[in-house]
């Protein structure tokens, strides 16, 4: 048994190691902060370097959405589906203070932050951004990938003990509301 | 510059149809009485001495606490002679309804649609009149000096008690 779960651990160890290096991503590009986007992206500074070089222009092919710019309102049920068809295990970046809070945009149309309606793993503030701030959240959020934190990574992780405890017959820690119904976005 | 638009456009209806006229920063206005709107706006289009062609914008001011409670407001241009004007006609705020102005220039639709949208003011006869920036759910016109600051209208937020992760 305990042989078996370090063999898993390691496992799950280089399945993390080898995520955070090929990222491939959704760039959700909304407003002026795609320009330094961009500049994230083009030779200068280079987002290959860490291996999320690769946009995606389908959500059914990324593993990280950047949200880049502000959400309306009107934009959040667009949002949600494709944050919803995006494959498991799935990372989100807020880039930019609209993408995080709403920004100086105070008002009736404006989203008070994109994760009112999806979860957020890093919020990169700037408005925009420096491209240096980017790379910072990037490698933060390669952390979190590596620890297994992402929160996608946390519902499955949930989700699995739960399963194999329910197998079992065991009662267990984790609450059942943990189990997610399963949709035809979470079909594997 | 284009004097000559509001002296034609008094020499022409003088039956009280143009409550005023000015001119500011070279720029020419005419207030109109609400229904000669269209009549006015069809004549500056036709005359050969005005030939306003060219529709160029079309928006609403909520002046709120005076009365009439809303100014439409229109900017022409002559393309062929080179002059401007900009007209307005007040709307009250029980009765916030002014003439369409498509069948003169089929670019005024999507203007009176989001006019519409953010002032509530109906354009009687418009072709097609429903809210163009904000969602049908949207309840109100949020650019009324009366709309709520703060107010939101979601249309959806995150289900919190299965988002477990963060």
């Amino acid at each position: 048994m305990g042989f078996i779960d370090s063999v898993t651990t390691k496992l799950v160890d280089a399945t993390n190691w080898a995520r955070k290096y090929s990222l491939f991503q959704y760039p959700f590009v909304t407003a002026c902060c795609g320009m330094e986007f961009m500049s994230v992206a083009a030779p200068k500074y280079d987002i290959a370097r860490f291996g999320a070089e690769f946009p995606r222009f389908s959500p059914r092919q990324a593993d990280l959405l950047i949200i880049v710019g502000t959400i309306t309102e009107r934009q959040g049920p667009a949002l949600r589906r494709i944050y919803d068809q995006m494959c498991e295990p799935k990372w989100v970046v807020a880039f930019g203070v609209c993408a995080s809070t709403g920004g100086f945009y105070q008002n009736y149309s404006t989203m008070p932050g994109a994760d009112q309606v999806i979860p957020v793993d890093v919020y990169i503030p700037g408005c925009p951004p420096r491209p240096e701030q980017v790379l910072d959240g990037l490698m933060m959020l390669m952390d979190r990938i590596q620890r297994g934190e992402g929160h996608n990574q946390v519902v499955i992780a949930n989700e699995k003990a739960a399963r194999q405890a329910a197998k079992r017959g065991l009662s267990f820690d984790v609450p059942a509301a943990a189990i997610r119904p399963r949709t035809e976005a979470s079909k594997g | 510059m284009a004097q000559i638009v509001l002296d034609r456009l008094t020499a022409q209806f003088q039956a009280g149809e143009i409550l005023a006229t000015g001119s500011q920063h070279g720029n020419e206005w005419a207030r109109i009485r609400r229904d000669a709107w269209v009549a006015v706006a069809t004549f500056l289009r036709d005359d050969p001495t005005t030939k306003m062609e060219m529709f160029i914008d079309l928006t609403a001011v909520d002046r709120f606490s005076t009365e009439p409670r809303f100014d439409v407001v229109v900017h022409l241009y002559s393309v062929s002679l080179k002059h401007r004007v900009r007209l307005y006609a007040g709307v009250p705020e029980n009765d916030p309804t002014v003439d369409t102005l498509v069948p003169v220039w089929a670019g005024a639709d999507w203007f009176e649609r989001e006019a519409y949208d953010l002032y509530g003011v109906r354009f009687k006869g418009h072709p097609d009149l429903r809210r163009i920036l904000m969602y049908p759910e949207f309840v109100g016109h949020p650019l009324r000096k009366d709309y709520p600051k703060e107010k939101r209208q979601p249309l959806v937020r995150r289900a919190q008690q299965t988002e477990t992760g963060d």
